[in-house]
Order: structure tokens, then sequence, then C-alpha cells
């Protein structure tokens, strides 16, 4: 042991630093910063890319001092459950102490990557003013900011390369953002901004995609009408991936047949997504960039039926991912099966929440899929049912799955021909996929899916439940069992203080732990808050402050806890208590 | 009303958040008010959420009940049964992003997808009740008569009026008094659309006549709905 590291004490800093250019992985550079203090020092001064997965794990001093050369940042915030209105608003998450210490110290920061976090306009007017070679900004699932925010990044940022908004949740101020990217700017890659509502200066786009020769990604939003996606079009053969305005036109119009020479003329376009608003007729106009598409995703159109996503789908055989809705039905995910035999990832959307309709997929569809796919890896699936058989048949032809999400319309439904409980499916699919990552559970569901769930999952890094189990059992057995378990994330199931209490050290090998609407109680919250120091224990019922010293006895709704090395947060709103 | 809608500003105003006024049972004026204007919408909306949690209770039946009686199927039996299936926060799980997208092309929906998306044999017509965050949908074929969509639409939305029904359930319609009294009173009234697009108050024609033309129902204050009431007649008259 003395040989060898007198021998790494040998190799000048430059040449590790060289070495470890080469890993980018930032799991990779974290396990290298633990060998010796050597490397972890010669680790830290290069690396350039941080990957944060929970904003309150640490803070902005933290980042700076350990990463001084950090150029890109990603950042998680809220907890996963946020997304289905399950968090407070005002939660927090906010990104602007870390634009605010980043520029104070003089950070080179050249990428930002958000996710569930508040972004305000103020952060985005500080971050498009304090970092001159910022390039790529990348926000998904956000809230907080108005499209001047975007003006000043798009007037600020001279080498603005990535401008990609997806899903969030934006106020359109009817400003002319677009326009603000001055004539000078011609180094953009990358604009994505079909989340917005408004209207857009479809001149200055017509412009702004002229003189940037190297845009490669171009995703509208609805705003977008047809006819100027066959302009832009025109002046963009080299774009490869495509996110359409408005679909909508008269078929036999000179728009719909002007955009189907164009499309033809497209032959790098491989991304195909967009469809807001869409007249299914039109739909043949991109016929001719199907045969090369590798991604395509039809789920923000619910107006197209079956049988003209099928016709569509007939011409793509080297689609690796699909995202769709449930309105394709079994039949057209049969068609998929025997089409898209380079399948890697799927993922079927419910079309109708507010009402009882028929459209939607059964287990059927599922097991086509599996049977057609051999490459399938990554799947979410909403359906109206599951059988256990169904589970079973997908296990045997799919033993590759990483990521396996199925969500039933209704949350408790049995299994549909035998009315038990879908144990047995979902443990086959655990017990056959071995490299199994994330895994997401719905149906009736007893506390025997998690002794299945506990033998087999070892790969297991995140895992969803709701509405399943019958006693702590449940719980226990996941915890005990997934030995790479980073976040569990549980809504509506009968586990308490019993599981919760176990195996307190458990909480600080994983990043995060979700319950709500489950049996732990306030005095257990606390309990395990004072035996461990370091994780936040946070109690919030919904948006009511807790007044007081609470009863001990009483059901906590909603707790959220998580590993961190700097203590209880200071921008924790009133309602929620950090014990 | 507007303040329940308007109970998040900022961004979320526009959003039909539903979800979060449904556990906001601590609306001002839920169940504390009896009387008077929007009294009885409020009443409504506590009757309305008590529902949904009945049910959501019952589709956590693993939490309450026993290993055994678990085994059992949990679903929530016919006296309970809602025409629709009631929501749960959350559930599916689904980003506030693509519902917003769903709910905006729905409404672009043409007829023929507005109605009978249930499948053969099913009559789903939207429900929506001045005041209320959230609209519904019933499946007409469900009932044999007024009183019985009525009764179901009652249980929806909570206090609500149809008037005295007859053997034959159409109201006493050339009683220009009596339904005089009923438009001016500040009860909800159920209103319909029929084929030609026009606003009608319900129960002017049998029931079985009534299921095809219904395209939508609009629970509308009595005050409000005085309007219909010389169109619906003259259509009345036109008919007989």
């Amino acid at each position: 042991m003395c040989l060898f590291q007198s021998i790494m004490n040998y190799f000048p800093e430059e040449v590790l630093e060289h070495v470890f250019d080469f890993l980018t992985s930032h799991r990779d550079r974290n396990a290298v910063s633990l060998v010796c203090k050597s490397w972890y020092s010669v680790e830290r001064c290069s690396r350039e890319k941080v990957f944060i997965g929970n904003c309150y794990a640490v803070n902005p001093e933290r980042l700076i001092a350990r990463f001084p050369r950090v150029r890109s940042l990603t950042l998680k915030g809220k907890p996963h459950f946020a997304d289905f209105n399950l968090v407070p608003h005002d939660w927090g998450g906010y990104v602007y102490p870390w634009i605010e210490a980043m520029a104070k110290n003089g950070i080179n920061l050249e990428e930002l990557r958000l996710k569930r976090m508040v972004v305000s306009d103020e952060s985005l007017e500080l971050l498009a003013k304090s970092f001159p070679n910022f390039k790529s900004l990348v926000l998904v699932s956000c809230e907080g900011f108005t499209t001047d925010g975007l003006a000043a990044i798009a007037s600020n940022c001279r080498y603005l390369r990535e401008l990609d908004l997806q899903e969030n949740e934006v106020d359109d101020r009817k400003g002319q953002w677009l326009s603000c990217f001055p004539d000078s700017c011609t180094s953009l890659v990358s604009l994505n901004f079909t989340c917005l509502k408004g209207e857009v200066n479809v001149a200055a786009l017509e412009r702004l995609v002229a003189r940037c020769r190297n845009l490669k990604s171009l995703r509208l939003n609805h705003a977008v009408p047809l006819d100027v996606l066959q302009k832009i079009l025109a002046q963009a053969p080299q774009l490869t991936d495509l996110g359409t305005g408005s679909f909508i036109s008269d078929p036999d119009s000179e728009t719909c047949a002007k955009l189907k020479n164009i499309m033809k003329k497209s032959k790098s376009i491989r991304t195909l997504s967009g469809f807001l608003d869409v007249n299914p007729r039109c739909l043949p106009a991109v016929y001719p960039v199907c045969t090369n598409l590798t991604s395509l995703n039809l789920s923000y159109a619910p107006g197209i039926y079956s049988t003209e996503l099928t016709k569509l789908i007939c011409h793509c055989e080297k689609l690796e991912r699909l995202w769709i809705l449930d309105t394709i039905g079994d039949k057209g995910l049969g068609v998929v099966a025997s089409t898209c035999k380079e399948l890697q990832e799927l993922r079927v959307f419910p079309s109708d929440f507010y009402g009882v309709g028929n459209a939607a997929v059964t287990e059927e569809g599922l097991v086509a899929i599996s049977a057609g796919c051999p490459k399938l890896n990554s799947i979410l699936y909403f359906c109206q049912q599951m059988t256990n058989a169904a589970l079973i048949t997908v296990a045997k032809n799919c033993p590759n799955f990483i990521r396996f999400r199925l969500c039933t319309l209704d949350a408790t439904v049995p299994d549909a021909v035998t009315n038990l409980p879908l144990d047995e499916g979902f443990g086959a699919i655990v017990q056959s996929c071995k490299g199994l990552k994330r895994l997401s559970i719905s149906g009736l569901l007893t506390d025997q899916v998690f002794l299945y769930i506990g033998m087999y999952a070892e790969q297991l890094e995140m895992l969803s439940i709701a509405f399943a189990g019958d006693s702590d059992k449940g719980m226990l057995y996941v915890l005990n069992g997934c030995k790479k378990l980073k976040k569990l994330e549980i809504r509506d199931c009968p586990f308490g203080n019993a599981a919760l209490l176990a195996d307190v050290g458990k909480y600080e090998t994983m990043r995060s732990l979700w319950m709500s609407s489950c049996e732990v109680t306030f005095g257990a919250c606390k309990t395990l808050a004072e035996k461990m120091p370091r994780l936040n224990v946070e109690v919030f019922n919904e948006g009511e402050q807790i007044d007081g010293s609470p009863d001990g006895r009483h059901r906590v709704e909603k707790m959220y806890l998580y590993r961190t090395l700097v203590g209880p947060r200071s921008d924790a709103p009133d309602f929620v208590w950090t014990l | 009303m507007a303040d329940i809608e308007l109970s998040y500003g900022g961004g979320n105003s526009e959003k039909l958040d539903f979800e979060e006024t449904e556990l906001r049972l601590g609306l001002p004026g839920a169940g504390g008010q009896k009387a008077g204007n929007g009294g009885a919408g409020k009443r409504g909306y506590e009757e309305t959420v008590d529902l949904k949690l009945n049910l959501a209770a019952k589709e956590i039946a693993p939490m309450n009940l026993g290993k055994d009686q678990k085994k059992l199927l949990p679903r929530p039996d016919d006296s309970v049964k809602p025409p629709a299936k009631a929501q749960m926060v959350g559930w599916p799980p689904v980003r506030s992003f693509r519902k917003n997208i769903m709910a905006v092309q729905k409404n672009g929906d043409t007829e023929e997808n507005e109605k009978g998306s249930g499948g053969v044999g099913a009559a789903f017509v939207k429900v929506s009740m001045d005041g209320a965050p959230y609209l519904r949908k019933v499946d007409l074929k469900m009932y044999k008569t007024y009183q019985e969509l009525s009764d179901a639409l009652g249980k929806m939305f909570g206090s609500f009026t149809m008037g005295k029904c007859d053997t034959q359930g159409m109201m006493d319609f050339m009683n220009e008094s009596k339904l005089m009294d009923l438009l001016n009173s500040s009860d909800y009234v159920p209103t319909y659309e029929d084929k030609d697009g026009d606003w009608m108050l319900v129960g002017d024609v049998p029931w079985e006549m009534f299921v095809d033309p219904c395209k939508r129902l609009r629970i509308m204050k009595g005050t409000e709905a005085k309007g219909l009431a010389p169109k619906a007649m003259e259509k009345c008259k036109s008919r007989r």
C-alpha cells in the first residue's frame, strides 16, 4: 500500500488532472475523490460539471469552495411529487441565491440546468448580466418567471447556444422577448419555447432562424402557424430536432403541399414533437421525415385518432423513443410493436382526466409491445387495467428494463381477470429485470409486492408507491432490501412510525424520502430528527401553519426528509416545520 | 364565487386547480352561510368535497380495513357510485402542463366528440354549475327520469332544485306564476344546451325526448335563468 501510495504521489498533478478529464460521469468523479486527499484535491479543482440532486443538501458557498472551476451546474429543487400538486406552493427551491453567490465569486458559469425550481425574473436578469460566457439554459418543470426574464437572457447573453424550456409555468407578458435577440446573435444551436402560452413575433423568429446557421434543435409553441413553420424549415434544412407549433391548415391548401416538399428536403430531422393543435388530415405532410426518425412525441395531441396515429407510425421503422397518448389504443400499440423494432423507450400518457372516456390502453397493448420490441428498456404506461399474467409475460419478454413505471388510472384496481392484487405481476418484473433502477407501481397491492421488491430489486434507485400495502412490513421490506435506494416517495399508504424509525441510518444513504397521507405521526418525525442531525425532516400540512407544539400523536399530512450537509434551510415558509 | 377561482395569485389563476380548492375547506362562507346569495352554492361545494373525500376514503380502503376485508374488491358500492369518477389529488400523476394542454384541447371538442365518448350506449355530457370551480360529466343513459338525474346532480353539486315534476316528468310549464316563483328564488335550476345551440330549461319535454338533444348541462341561478323561460316556452308551444 505504501509503495502504491508513493507511486501515485510521483505523478504530477497535471497528469492526474489529464486522466480525470476522461471521467465525465459525476459518479465516477465522486468515487475518484474518495481515494485519497491528493486525488480529492486534484479532482475538485478540475471539475467543471457539477450535479446537485437536491439543492438543499448543500449550499452555494460550499459549491464554490469545493469546485471553484465549475462551469456547468445542474440543480434540482422540489420533491418529485410537486409535479402532481402534492407540494404546497411556496415550499421553496429558489435558484436566486445560487446565481447571486456564483456572480459574487466570479464563477465562469456557462451552463445552468434546473428542474422543479423557482426561477424569478430577477434571477434570470442577474444570470444574464453576470456571466459573459453563459451559453446554455435548460429549465424543466420550473416556475416563477415571465417572458420578461427570457427577454433579459436573449438581450444579454451574447454567446447563447441553448435556451430549452420544458413544461414550465411561464407568465406571458406579451412582450417581444424573441425580438430581444440582437442581430449579432448567431450562435443559437437549440431553442425550445413550446411551453409558452402567448404569441411570438414570427418575423423576428424567422430572422433569428435565418441567421443562426448552427441551429439544430427548434421547438415552437402553438402560436406559430403552419405557414410560418414551412418558411422556417426552408431556411433551416440542417435541423435535426423539430417541434412543430400549431399544425392546422386546410390539407388541400398550398401551405400543406409546400410543407410536404420542404419535409422531403429536411433529411436531417431525427426528432419530431409538438403538434399542439393539429388537424390530423395534415399529418401526411410529415411522412417524408418519418423514415429517419429516432424520436417522436405526439403526446400533446389528443385530437389524433388511433387510425391516423398508426398510419404515421407505420413509416417510422427506426424509432427508438415514442411518447404517445392512450388514444392509440391496444391495436395501435400492436402496430408499434410490429413496426418499431428499434424501440427503447415508450411513454403512453392518459388523454382523458376529467371524464370517463373509453380512450385507454390495457394490458394487451403492453404485452404486444414487450413481444415486438426486443430493445425496450424504459416504459411509462398509463392504463385502464392490468393483469398479473400480462406483467409476467412482459417480464419474460423484456428482462432489460431500466425504468418501469406503470400507472393504472384507477389507483387500486385489481387484476382485471382474477380480481387478485397485482403483487405477482410486479414481483415478476423485479425478479426478471436485474438492472431495474426506477420503478413506479400502482393497482391493488399488498405487502407481498414489497417483499418481492426488497428481495429482487438490487439495483433499484427510485421507487414510487401510491395507495399500496397493508402494514409497516411493506415499507420495511423495501428499506431493508434495496441497498441502492436513493429516492423513495410514498403517498396514501398505511406505513407508520415503526417502519419510519426501524433503520434511521438508512436515510443518510438516500437522497430523500417523501411520505404523504400515511400513518406517520408528528412525534415519530421529531424522534427521527433528533437522532439524525444530518437529515432535514420537514413536516407540513396543506399550506396551514403548524401552531405551537402539535400533539405528538397527530398524524403528519406530509413529510419530506433528505440528507444535508448544511442543516435546516433558512428559506422555509411558515407552514413548513423543520424538526 | 370569483374569490375561489382567484385564490391563487400569479400564474396559477388561470389554472383549473380544483384539487387545491378541494382541500380548502376553510373557504370563506363554506358551510357557514345558510341563506343568501351563494350560500346554497357554497354548501354545494362542501357536499361535493365531502363526496369526493368519501370516495377517496374508499380508494384508500387498504388503510382502514383489515387484511381480510382488503382481499375483497374495494370498489365503491352502488349507493355512492357517481356517474363520473371522482378526482383524487394528484392522480393520475401527470404534470399540470400536460393536464392544461388536454383541458384546452377538450374545450375545442367538436359536437360529435362532446357526447358518447364513453362508447356505445353512453351519453356523457358535461355539467357545469355557476360558481363551481370545475365541471363534471354525467352519462344521461344512466337515468330514466328527471328525478333520478336531479338526485344525482344534487349529490354532485349540493343544494339544487328542479321544481316539482309531475308523473310524466314534465314541469307544469304552462303555469307561468309557478315558473316565475321558481325562477325568482335563489335556488339553482338546471338548463341544457340542445342540438340547435339554444339554452333551455330542463324538464320541458318527456325524459326520453330530452336525452338525445341534450348536449350540455348548466346549473344556473334561478334569477339568471329568467331570460330562458320565454324562449323555452316558445319552443315548447311550437312542439305541441
